[in-house]
């Protein structure tokens, strides 16, 4: 269905090709997950499979692409249209018109359809991803999943042979992401739709693979079943990391196959009686920050609601919940980008709305959902000199994303190397108070791993962490304490593992493969058992 | 299972547009206060009963506003610079004396009331004007409007349209900008502070422009039907000289000089070769349209209503045109002409003859119970700091 043949795709520029040499072919029907480390160039591979790059991003593309015969040279995207959709990563800016049902009928209408075939496909595409119900609704009031699934409904109404999806459930919380994969699961059995897919999250799309794209540092690319390539594969998801250190054959991928395996493991661990892993729950006198009935009103939508919380030195504290719970409010509130209507919020013994300038950066620093915002300079150096401290900042970036070229432009960064640069930028103010909205959106796991230790460094030296985020296995990984947000108010505050292992929307695959031994990481099993199994 | 309400339907945009340029035109046929006010109360009626809750309906007070002000403006150089005419003088301006060669212009120097009624009514004639512009504005979808540009036409269409929500999103991204430096320690004010926000701003619009374009662009949107380059050529060269016969058209029919039959020819053959050219162009695109807006009575009845006023008013203006251009030297009382009134008042049909709109208690469903953060309002007053 698709072939790419000895495709190398260079960017102007460029100090080397995003794609090298790349030979690739993907059947009909099959769902190919293309993984590999931020910035190796899987975007750049999704959009040469309908001519996007280099059409739109400029650059040279050597060598051929061809989707169901046609060769990308040949025909523009438009012209491509009729056999790949693409939703490209953040669906909101991809957005043609105002309503869902309008949308849906865009694509169509730009094929030329007879309008009798139109209203059939737009009522199957609604069917398909259960959005009936929003069908008269402005795009731009959905929740994040329902974007999403609008966006691919938009996009399945023009029956492409092809889907292809940027990172479509990194900005979806656990419960939307299911409903959207379910959805893409459902067209691939069903309609035989060939699905290439980019994502970070492994732990939720690996099981679903027909066929995992590698790609490499260097833009070169390996493909083969999901077992073979996660064998040895840098990311993975717990699950894998699990299944390879104790030699589990054939390597699982899904929590049901895991569990299978781990019958002698579980029973070895409960033996042991495991040492639950240091929760310092800091009862040191006065609170770093402190929300006392805390009300937040956007018109007339309640964000938060009566919200009470303390937050103490040397704690790392996740906060989850739902697309629009209120985290982002909540963090908000903590760095004074929005007032209470009603309530206190004191940061450090002061309110943070009143702080400005140096005296609100040394007291609470945050990294905001899209790190981009907080970069505006001409380059990576030019943004460590702005910062507060230049040399700290740039110590920590080359330690979070090493090897990155100091002239280049920040906007050319990947989201990851974006993310480490902001995050660098906030850190070198040195304030006891560090806020992460979302900070995993677009980090593979070994970004992911550099950043936990730092920020378990920065706890253990008397730093307090509030990280918002849907990743449960980053929750899992690094916080001592979980506080879950639903519609504005704090329905469970306490350790981390105590919460989440006893929901399973919130648990890390190694618990759900342990349980109900209560181990959350695959290190808090190495920690249990220091000689191997 | 319950299914989505179908809101109301909307009346065709198109319609819209004809009622109030139609109005419109009624208003630029007559100086009389009167009727202007007329032309003005029924443009805000027809908005007040018909507008929906959309972010374009704001905009017929916007429109207001701006009439206000072009009316002010106009009093203004009326006082300063008009050419004086005699009669009840209201105050004496400082008169400068200007050198031989601009005899005729003036600045400063009496200003009567008579010059000042005069630019009363002319000023309110823009005004009314503008009102009817805004009514249109604030009541057709222009997502929809799209909808009915011919084919050949489409793709600048959409460009207008994405243009005008660029303007929101960059207010947006204006705000976002404001935070992140409010979250680095940046003063908010301040020359560089300015030009950076201002950059990042542009950058920032011209980034999601481009990804639209590719989102677009990967939908399909411009696939043209293949054409021999022969064809193109004539469809090109048919619709220029079209163009070319419409504009020695309009200058021949403001040119005294020329007969003004030639200058009706010349339009006439320009708008026919114009149209033979769109028609051609029209044959390449290969959009087709979903759900197409109905026209049913309501629609015709909306701009037949509009039509008699634009009718009428003409031919008052030609009939009784003291009563429609009323004078101010030697001032005096506008009189009320009663057909021209009545016409107004049919042009405040669409009030009552076009679809209602969903209320706002129905439409408080559409507010989504689960709202992503980032989408919602924000308020403004902590970053102001």
């Amino acid at each position: 269905m698709i072939r790419f043949e000895k495709v190398t795709l260079t960017y102007p520029d460029a100090g080397r090709p995003a794609l090298c040499d790349v030979s690739l072919h993907i059947p009909e029907g099959e769902l190919a997950l293309v993984v590999g480390r931020t910035g190796s160039g899987k975007s750049s591979l999704l959009r040469a499979i309908n001519g996007l790059a280099p059409t739109f991003t400029g650059g040279t593309l050597e060598g051929r692409v061809t989707v169901d015969g046609r060769d990308t040279r040949a025909h523009p995207p438009r012209e491509l249209a009729d056999v790949v959709g693409v939703v490209l990563q953040d669906p909101r800016n991809g957005f043609v018109t105002e309503i869902v049902e309008d949308e849906i009928a865009y694509g169509m209408e730009s094929l030329g359809l007879p309008p009798e075939v139109m209203r059939r496909r737009v009522e199957e595409a609604l069917d398909l991803l259960g959005l009936n119900d929003a069908r008269h609704r402005p795009l731009r009031t959905l929740s994040g999943g329902q974007q999403q699934r609008a966006a691919i409904a938009a996009v399945l109404a023009q029956h492409p042979r092809v889907l292809v999806l940027d990172e479509p459930t990194s900005a979806l919380d656990p419960a939307a992401a299911e409903e959207v994969l379910a959805a893409l699961q459902r067209l691939v059995h069903d309609l035989g739709l060939t699905v290439v897919m980019a994502e970070h999250r492994l732990e939720r799309v690996v099981q679903f693979a027909d066929r995992i794209v590698h790609v490499q540092g260097g833009g070169q690319v390996t493909d083969g079943p999901p077992v073979q390539v996660m064998a040895d594969a840098p990311v993975a998801p717990p699950v894998v990391e699990l299944g390879r250190w104790a030699k589990w054959e054939p390597l699982p991928l899904t929590i049901r196959e895991a569990r299978r395996f781990a019958g002698p493991l579980r029973a070895t661990l409960s033996a042991l009686q495991p040492t639950p892993k240091q929760l310092v729950t800091p009862t040191s006198a006065a609170p770093v920050s402190e929300l006392e009935r805390v009300r937040v009103l956007y018109g007339s939508h309640v964000a938060l609601d009566g919200v009470d919380l303390k937050l103490h030195s040397g704690e790392i504290v996740a906060v989850m919940g739902r697309n629009g719970a209120g985290k982002s409010t909540l963090l908000r509130s903590l760095v004074g980008l929005t007032e209470p209507s009603a309530g206190r919020v004191r940061v450090g013994g002061q309110n943070p709305v009143e702080l400005k300038g140096r005296h609100l950066t040394g007291t609470v620093g945050m990294v905001p959902q899209d790190p981009g915002d907080l970069l505006w300079n001409e380059s990576v150096r030019q943004e460590c000199t702005e910062s507060v401290d230049p040399d700290e900042t740039r110590r920590l970036f080359d330690e979070l994303a090493p090897g990155v070229d100091p002239a280049m432009h920040p906007r050319d960064l990947s989201e990851g190397q974006r993310l480490a640069l902001a995050l660098s930028v906030v850190l070198s103010a040195g304030a006891p108070l560090l806020l992460l909205d979302e900070p995993t959106r677009g980090l593979d796991y070994p970004t992911k791993h550099r950043l936990v230790s730092l920020l378990r460094r920065r706890a253990a030296a008397g730093g307090t962490i509030v990280v918002a985020t849907h990743d449960v296995e980053l929750a899992a990984d690094v916080a001592t304490r979980t506080v879950v947000i639903a519609e504005g108010e704090i329905v469970t505050d306490g350790p981390t593992r105590d919460v989440v292992t006893a929901s399973p929307q919130f648990a890390p695959q190694v618990a759900k493969v342990l349980a109900p031994v209560p181990m959350l990481t695959v290190a808090d099993v190495l920690a249990a058992l220091p000689e191997a199994l | 299972m319950t299914r989505a309400p179908r809101p109301m339907r909307a009346l065709h945009p198109v319609a819209w547009w004809l009622w109030a340029l139609a109005l419109a035109v009624a208003a630029s046929r007559t100086l009389n206060p009167l009727l202007l006010g007329a032309v003005i109360g029924v443009a805000a009626l027809v908005v007040a009963a018909r507008r929906s809750q959309a972010p374009w309906a704001a905009s017929f007070r916007a429109f207001l506003l701006l009439g206000l002000v072009v009316l002010g403006v106009r009093l203004v150089f009326e006082a300063v610079f008009g050419a004086p005419i005699p009669g009840i003088t209201v105050l004496t301006l400082p008169e400068v004396t200007l050198p031989e060669w601009m005899a005729g212009a003036r600045l400063g120097g009496a200003v009567t009331l008579e010059a000042l009624v005069a630019a009363l009514y002319s000023g309110l004639q823009l005004m009314a004007i503008l009102a009817c512009v805004g009514a249109a504005n604030a009541l057709a979808n222009p997502t929809r409007l799209l909808k009915s540009v011919p084919g050949a036409l489409y793709e600048v269409g959409v460009a207008v349209v994405v243009a005008l929500t660029l303007v929101p999103s960059a207010l947006a991204h204006l705000q976002l900008i404001r935070e992140a430096r409010r979250l680095r320690g940046q003063p908010a004010r301040g020359m560089t502070s300015v030009a950076r926000t201002a950059t990042a701003v542009l950058a920032g619009a011209l980034e999601r422009s481009l990804t639209l374009a590719a989102a677009m662009d990967s939908r399909g949107f411009g696939r043209l039907r293949p054409m021999p380059a022969r064809e193109k050529r004539i469809t090109a060269t048919v619709a220029l000289s079209g163009l070319t016969c419409l504009l020695i058209g309009g200058y021949a029919l403001l040119d005294a000089s020329t007969a003004p039959l030639t200058a009706v020819a010349m339009l006439a053959s320009g708008a026919a070769l114009a149209l033979t050219g769109l028609h051609r162009a029209n044959r390449r695109a290969v959009r087709s349209v979903y759900r197409p807006d109905p026209w049913r009575w309501p629609e015709s009845a909306t701009v037949a209503s509009g039509a008699v006023a634009a009718a009428v008013y003409t031919a008052a203006a030609v009939a009784f045109p003291a009563d429609m251009l009323p004078t101010t030297s030697p001032l005096t009382w506008p009189a009320l002409p009663l057909a021209p009134l009545l016409a107004t008042l049919i042009a405040a049909a669409p009030a009552w003859v076009a679809p209602p709109v969903p209320s706002a208690q129905s439409t408080a469903d559409l507010v989504p119970s689960i709202e992503s953060d980032e989408h919602l309002p924000r308020p403004t007053k902590a970053v102001a700091a």
